[in-house]
């Protein structure tokens, strides 16, 4: 490790109504590879985009070799050196690799594009990093393994002096991994400062020399990689002490029969053999980071996503959900974890959203019972508490917690037996949030079934009975909630 | 390793390309064996002069589509350039060439319109564009009071820009043999805009654009700057299809003649493997889809179809050539 040549420090940053970042401190040195960790919203992404002035911060300082600066747009930073190899690929695949690489700084020969010189000189990038690539390739043609090099290729061609990496192995195959971590080290080895964002525990072991943790926004403090285990870094990860009075036993009577039982379900890499129980009046909580497959898994169940293989049980008798509409034939409802493209047609009324899963007993001849509708609908306002003028009201004026309301009130009008709830609480003030939470004791107390996917620990552990917790696809553990710690929970999400 | 002798532009084996010649090659060899009135070389000259105003409105087309959008003002737009400038030549005195500059400009107004409107103001292109064809068809009637216009007829003193697309020649009988110049024109209008697309930072940026706009974005591309020129150049290259609609129509321009052509030019550009999402796309390969387009409007009167039957069978090729675009676009995801 060399010396210092980026230095963050007291960053803060607000956005109405979210305290993004409390003071955070990071430094990386020349010849270093620095870990920012972090469980989902801790403020890892929010952090580089202040750096690379996506964001403006509201104050701390940024030194970089030397100098204290401020970028305004992400050209300012990679001009200076710094680039951000994204997760999600900034190419355009339509290009070539080296039109891709070159891009907006092209070669001219005159008015004429030098591609072949253009060719060239992406060879020469690829021959420093040791990779393979024809530069003359359309990127469209190329796994994402390989993309992601062209990025790294774009990155040093920059002159860059830090690289930061967003969670670049979470495409990768094992060997486009080792192919990466080969780059890494080479890019270490010539004095350059990477910060490497991800999930995967071994993957800090193996590749990083420090480690930052982060949580809920603030700066929690920096291990050195190689002097600390993994559960030194779990528990600055979750070491929260803020608790909502955490659920200590499980509610579900132990007799309780299955209503669902999903047996090796697999749908793309997202849902590999996940199967699980679910009993009557249980809250199961999935829990797991960011692209843990957990909302793939709900989807491929609800028939939203084609499975590949696996079969469903309800109440013990085998069922084929083959789309949305088998899933709600059988007393599923499914609650989005994006209301708004999923879960509510903003733009009608709230009696039109209650009914619309449901319609059918709502038609009188041919005509929709507009009366019926109205005063179903007013009984589950009432019954949920939700806020609104009247059931002529527009969902779209309504606020976050009352339009998952009357999502909900669409699933209770159905009379669906078990309801998934997909981040129930997100984007949703405190005060909507707890009488969410007490809606869903009161249905599980009236034998209703609720899968909720969160990831929040503290929603997981203050509502769930059992918890299933995924990595990348896979089911890693089953916590009964007796038994469940934030400790526990985040060991099995980092499981790779 | 300095041995890359593939230029940047490589063209790997485009399997839509060469099914879209054969299907050309196929039709044109079809017609000719089934026709006899077909093989002649009337009919020939004919068929290009209604094949060079598409093939101007196609090479613009193709520069929006590529951009990731659209331009449904072409067919409109280039009676309503043909006709304001053929009014400024007959009623004002304006010379021919004065009259060619202002279809010229009035397509790179227009073109600077949806430019503006799709790239600065953010609108749809679809709907900016429609909202561009409703325009100049209604100005092409207004400005003309309704009449209809004709540009100066070959035999007069001001009727040499006819020659620009068809040449006659005096031959030995005495008569005039018509040789098809436009031809030359649309070859040299391709070869520059095939240049530009694919060996100038404007063409580059166009596709980059229309590939992943924010990416280009990103990469600090003047996205604003070049999704308008796509724009331009389309406006531009209907005004140069004004004049080409002009010199070929020797009788009146009416302005619900340019209604439903800026499908022909649209469907045309797409047959010949443009994507309509946006990010690839040839001049060729439009030229070919053009060419289907007038061989099938020429050839099936001639084996006893009606022209109406060419609106059937190029709505079912388009459904082959987007339904193709779409699984190439899968297949990539």
């Amino acid at each position: 490790m060399g010396e210092t040549i980026l230095t963050m420090k007291g960053i803060d940053k607000s956005f109405p109504g979210v305290h993004a970042l409390d003071h955070v401190d990071l430094e990386v040195r020349r010849g270093e590879v620095h870990a920012l960790m972090g469980e989902n919203g801790a403020g890892k992404s929010t952090l580089m985009k202040v750096l690379t002035g996506i964001y403006t911060k509201d104050s701390g300082t940024i030194t970089y070799e030397g100098k204290e600066i401020e970028f305004h747009n992400p050209k300012e930073a990679q001009e200076a050196g710094i680039v951000i190899v994204h997760q999600e690929l900034n190419m355009m695949n339509h290009l070539t690799v080296a039109q891709n690489i070159f891009i907006g700084r092209e070669f001219m020969k005159g008015a004429m594009i030098d591609d072949a010189r253009m060719n060239v000189e992406s060879k020469k990038l690829f021959n420093q990093l040791g990779i393979n690539i024809d530069p003359s390739e359309k990127m469209g043609n190329l796994t994402v393994g390989k993309q992601q090099m062209c990025e790294i290729a774009k990155a040093i061609s920059h002159q860059a002096k830090v690289i930061i990496f967003d969670e670049p192995s979470a495409a990768l195959t094992e060997a486009e991994i080792e192919e990466l971590f080969k780059i890494i080290r080479d890019l270490r080895d010539r004095q350059l400062g990477i910060v490497y964002i991800s999930h995967r525990m071994d993957e800090i072991k193996v590749i990083t020399d420090r480690v930052t943790v982060m949580r809920d926004g603030g700066y929690v403090g920096t291990l050195i990689t190689r002097d600390c285990t993994k559960d030194d870094i779990i528990n600055m990860m979750v070491g929260r002490v803020i608790y909502e009075d955490p659920k200590t036993k499980s509610m579900v009577a132990p007799d309780a029969p299955v209503v669902l039982k999903v047996e090796h379900l697999c749908a793309g890499k997202m849902v590999q053999d996940v199967s699980f129980e679910l009993h009557k009046g249980e809250i199961l909580g999935f829990s797991g980071l960011m692209g843990a497959g957990r909302t793939e898994t709900a989807r491929a169940l609800f028939g939203a996503d084609p499975k590949e293989r696996g079969d469903i049980y309800i109440n013990g008798k085998k069922v084929d959900i083959r789309s949305p509409k088998d899933a709600v034939a059988l007393g599923i409802g499914y609650l989005s974890e994006d209301r708004k493209r999923y879960g509510i047609v903003v733009d009608k009324s709230v009696a039109e959203n209650s009914t619309m899963a449901n319609l059918k007993n709502f038609i009188k001849g041919i005509f929709i019972d507009k009366k019926e509708e109205d005063s179903v609908t007013k009984t589950y306002i009432q019954r949920l508490n939700t806020k609104t003028p009247g059931t002529d009201q527009l969902v779209v004026n309504l606020s976050g917690g009352n339009q998952q309301k009357v999502v909900l009130a669409k699933w209770l009008v159905k009379d669906c037996d078990i309801l998934i709830f997909d981040e129930p609480t997100r984007g949703i003030d405190v005060g909507a949030k707890s009488e969410i939470y007490h809606l869903m004791n009161e249905l599980v107390a009236q034998g209703k079934s609720i899968i909720m996917i969160s990831s929040e620990m503290t929603e997981i552990l203050r509502m769930s009975d059992r918890i299933v917790v995924m990595c990348e696809g896979r089911k890693t553990a089953e916590i009964d909630i007796a038994d469940a710690t934030q400790e526990n929970i985040m060991h099995a999400a980092t499981m790779r | 390793m300095q041995t890359l002798k593939k230029s940047g532009s490589t063209r790997k084996f485009d399997l839509q390309r060469i099914v879209v010649l054969g299907v050309a090659i196929v039709l044109a060899a079809f017609f000719s064996i089934a026709s006899k009135e077909f093989r002649q070389y009337t009919t020939i000259v004919t068929l290009l002069d209604s094949f060079y105003y598409f093939a101007f409105m196609a090479i613009g087309v193709t520069f929006c589509l590529i951009s990731g959008g659209n331009d449904l003002s072409v067919g409109t737009g280039m009676v309503c350039y043909a006709m304001i400038a053929g009014m400024m030549v007959k009623d004002f005195g304006c010379p021919v060439w004065m009259g060619i500059i202002i279809a010229l400009v009035l397509g790179v107004a227009i073109g600077a319109l949806n430019g503006v409107m799709v790239a600065i103001m953010n609108l749809p292109a679809f709907i900016a564009t429609l909202c561009t064809m409703l325009i100049t068809r209604g100005l092409s009637s207004v400005v003309c009071s309704g009449a209809s216009i004709s540009w100066p007829a070959r035999a007069s003193e001001e009727g040499w820009f006819r020659n620009i697309f068809k040449y006659m020649m005096p031959n030995a009988l005495g008569k005039k043999t018509p040789i098809p110049t436009g031809l030359i024109v649309v070859i040299i209008a391709v070869i520059i805009m095939a240049f530009i697309l694919n060996k100038t930072r404007v063409g580059r940026y166009i596709i980059a654009i229309g590939s992943n706009k924010e990416a280009a974005r990103l990469s600090g591309v003047n996205v604003v700057k070049y999704e308008m020129l796509a724009y331009i150049i389309s406006g531009l290259f209907a005004g140069i299809a004004g004049i080409a609609f002009a010199a070929s129509n020797a009788s009146s321009i009416t302005a619900s003649s340019g209604l439903g052509l800026e499908l022909d030019a649209i469907g045309g550009a797409i047959i010949g493997g443009t994507s309509m999402t946006g990010g690839s796309g040839s001049i060729v390969g439009s030229m070919i889809g053009i060419l289907i387009l007038a061989l099938l409007k020429n050839g099936l009167p001639k084996i006893g179809l009606t022209g109406d039957w060419q609106h059937v069978i190029t709505g079912v090729i388009l459904i082959a050539a987007i339904w193709f675009d779409v699984i190439k676009n899968r297949k990539k995801a």
